[in-house]
């Protein structure tokens, strides 16, 4: 068979003459795809997030060189890792350090989406396969968190798979099945140590690529929310798009290298971060009959943890109150009757299991609500019913909205890194509300107010 | 040298810890977002989410004198104290004796002044006590000192100062098993392993503490009243409390030493500094090179930075 005519010349001529379809995908992907040319600081995360996944697989990969998953060696094997193994710490600072760092850059990636819309109309399954990516790399980081074998290790999975417990009918089943043993122990270790490198990282990996995939068939957002295919050259190629390579991977070696910069100032000089990276209690040896004083998950998990907590019995007639505005409001806002029909059931059915003499335990409740609150991200392009994408051209109070948004994220991730009491209580529950409130009301604020004109071309100037 | 004892309070005779937490300090962001509404949300939220943190505080502890963190001659002697005093009950099994060249000492001379239990100088610093038999001796097993430093720390509090502490505040308690009692680990299975070296003291410790009485009359509800409860552990770990009602003050526990040859007393103090240091540096005995290595590493990463900057800028010019 004859062979395929090159564009290339010498060994790359030869390869692609054999190969072509490795040319044909970087073009694709990389030379040839046509990225907006206006692209700012909020950009740079997405790239960055690849960066951090190649460090946990590669740093990840000779941690299991030498990484024990035993629940007798597990713990002095992560020490003999700091001490004995050539580099070791280093590779073992990479990992933990840059299991906080992805959930950094995953947060800023996210909240660019949310800035500028990118979520909107034709993105949708961009979004959709990013909401799956983070509800992966949470699964990850839970796995992998209990491979030190340490006291925090221990019991942070401990409260985690006891809330499976809270689930009617088949709990107690499937938080035994979870853990491969009615206590967490050398099995679950085990299973836990498959799932952590081999299960999830396979599918991180592939969702990865399903969301570069679905991005680049759409083709990227930017920070003015404008369509640049909308305005194609002679050449057909969009007149405000500019390949991403060698535009763009100049660009985003240059964020990489401040990135690196902050990366490796927390792994050499600040691993433990303070405690809030690497945990004091995590340095003891798992030890099933002493529980630890205050039990924490890692930083990226409490505003969710917050959110759980704040749902106690004195909470739920609130919230049944607040479903029950919901209900109304939906209920006429919206013209069709089946739709009202269905929204009376919902909300019917809800307030039944929240205050009536039906209702169900509260820490369900909690728990339903700390699922709510990750997966509600998955609906967030339903929910945005304003006209433009960009926060740039939205009323200006949409920002403020947006920041008490995140202000309530936040607040929510100190409080559940302290230990309760009432006052912090109170306000873990005020937050919850303002988190959820933000995209259960969305629909209704996100088109109120006056919308600037949006322009024809994305506004750049030249660096 | 100078004694490490707190250096706090110098005014107070013997040594003295503990000072009376700091009120509640109410904590107000700086506003930084755009819209005042939420700027006020934030400093409200933050004010009340924060001040009950600072009126958590734990008994406040010394600190431990950080100089000596890589200084060679405090970490030999904490070595040689640890060898001694403490690596009859705890061992340091992620340790390897010849580790300790570290911190300039050579292999005869590990071999011939540290290692007193035929090991060989590339085995680890292991204890013959059987776990088992220790737990049946002091009702808990004596943990593991290898990372004990990092165990100890928290959010609050660094594990030197913990364990600094710690070490210099047992006192005589004829209640307890061990006839010991910790006043920073209240019931610790440890006996005071430095007793001899230290001297006898007498120690005093105050609770001021909110009680509920019944009231005076009989007739309406429990009344909270101050209390200040002084105990005092004579030398043989006798305990004399007395219990006065206070009109004003703050919630406190102060605990103050004072013993019969301070000289000596100071002495462990200093002591105990060294022994600590060398708990710092066996944690992690890799940290010294870290640092290093990562200025290097740094320096890299500015060069790199330029690099691709400059790159970023030249590619950049043709995109108008």
């Amino acid at each position: 068979m004859a062979l395929h005519e090159s564009r290339y010349r010498g060994l790359l001529g030869w390869f692609d003459s054999r190969m072509p379809s490795v040319m044909i995908a970087f073009r694709a992907h990389m030379s040839e795809y046509y990225a907006p040319k206006n692209f700012n600081f909020w950009y740079f995360f997405g790239s960055l997030a690849l960066v951090v996944l190649v460090i946990q697989l590669v740093s990840g990969a000779f941690l299991a060189m030498h990484y024990k998953p035993d629940a007798n060696s597990a713990f002095w094997s992560v020490e003999f890792i700091m001490r004995e193994v050539s580099g070791g710490w280093f590779i073992r600072y990479m990992h933990s350090t840059g299991a906080s760092f992805f959930f950094i850059v995953v947060y800023l990636h996210i909240f660019r989406g949310m800035l500028y819309g990118s979520y909107k109309k034709p993105r949708e399954l961009v979004w959709l396969v990013g909401s799956c990516i983070f509800l992966a790399l949470m699964a990850e980081s839970f796995f992998g968190y209990l491979l030190p074998w340490g006291q925090m290790s221990f019991w942070g999975a401990q409260v985690i798979i006891n809330l499976f417990d809270s689930i009617p009918v088949i709990g107690p089943d499937l938080s035994t099945w979870i853990r491969g043993d009615f206590v967490i122990g050398d099995a679950t270790l085990n299973r836990f140590f498959a799932m952590h490198t081999m299960m999830i990282p396979t599918i991180l990996m592939g969702l990865m690529g399903a969301h570069i995939f679905a991005l680049h068939d759409v083709g990227s957002n930017n920070p003015d929310g404008v369509e640049i295919k909308d305005h194609l050259g002679p050449d057909g190629h969009p007149l405000d798009g500019i390949p991403f390579h060698p535009y763009y991977t100049v660009h985003d070696m240059y964020g990489i290298g401040v990135f690196l910069i902050a990366f490796f100032a927390v792994v050499f000089f600040a691993p433990e971060m303070g405690g809030v990276f690497l945990e004091g209690n995590n340095f003891i040896p798992a030890d099933p009959f002493q529980t630890p004083l205050h039990i924490a998950p890692l930083w990226y998990f409490t505003p969710y943890y917050s959110i759980l907590r704040a749902t106690t019995a004195g909470f739920l007639p609130f919230i049944a109150a607040g479903v029950l505005g919901y209900g109304v409001l939906t209920y006429f806002t919206v013209r069709l009757m089946q739709v009202r029909i269905a929204v009376a059931a919902v909300t019917a059915v809800l307030l039944a299991l929240l205050v009536g003499p039906t209702h169900l335990d509260a820490k369900l409740w909690g728990v339903a609500l700390m699922g709510a609150s990750t997966t509600i991200l998955f609906i967030l392009p339903w929910l945005d019913r304003s006209p433009v994408r960009s926060m740039r051209y939205r009323p200006v109070w949409h920002r403020g909205v947006l920041g008490l948004f995140v202000v309530a994220f936040f607040v929510l991730g100190v409080l559940g890194m302290l230990p309760p009491n009432p006052g912090r209580t109170v306000i873990s529950q005020i937050c919850t509300g303002i988190y959820f409130g933000y995209f259960l009301l969305m629909p209704w604020w996100s088109r109120m107010g006056d919308f600037l004109p949006v322009p024809d071309r994305v506004r750049f100037a030249a660096h | 040298m100078k004694s490490p004892a707190c250096t706090a309070c110098p005014a107070i005779p013997g040594h003295v810890r503990g000072h009376a937490k700091e009120p509640p300090q109410s904590c107000t962001p700086a506003p930084a977002l755009r819209m005042r509404l939420v700027a006020i949300c934030l400093a409200l939220l933050a004010g009340v989410a924060l001040a009950p943190m600072a009126g958590a505080q734990e008994a406040s502890l010394d600190h431990w004198p950080t100089e000596r963190t890589s200084d060679p001659a405090a970490l030999q002697r904490g070595a040689r104290l640890f060898v001694n005093y403490c690596l009859n009950c705890h061992g340091a099994s992620q340790m390897r004796w010849n580790r300790l060249r570290d911190i300039g000492l050579d292999e005869t001379q590990i071999k011939s002044q540290l290692i007193f239990s035929g090991q060989k100088v590339g085995e680890m610093m292991t204890v013959a006590m059987n776990p088992r038999d220790a737990k049946v001796w002091f009702g808990k097993a004596p943990p593991d000192l290898s990372v004990i430093i990092r165990a100890r720390n928290t959010e609050e509090h660094h594990g030197t100062d913990y364990v600094y502490t710690l070490l210099r505040s047992f006192y005589r308690d004829r209640s307890t098993l061990t006839g010991w009692n910790n006043a920073v680990y209240p019931n610790i299975a440890m006996p005071n392993i430095l007793w001899q070296r230290q001297g006898p003291r007498v120690a005093t410790i105050t609770h001021v503490e909110w009680e509920e009485r019944p009231a005076a009359d009989g007739k309406s509800g429990p009344e909270r009243v101050l209390t200040k409860s002084v105990n005092v552990f004579d030398a043989d770990g006798y305990l004399t409390t007395t219990k006065t009602v206070v009109a004003d003050g703050s919630p406190e526990t102060s605990v103050a030493f004072a013993p019969s040859d301070p000289k000596a007393a100071a002495a462990v103090d200093d002591e105990v500094a060294d022994l600590v240091a060398f708990l710092n540096w066996m944690s992690e005995p890799g940290a010294a090179t870290r640092y290093r290595i990562g200025i290097w590493v740094m320096g890299f990463l500015v060069i790199f930075l330029l690099c691709v900057r400059w790159l970023n800028k030249v590619y950049w010019r043709d995109i108008k």
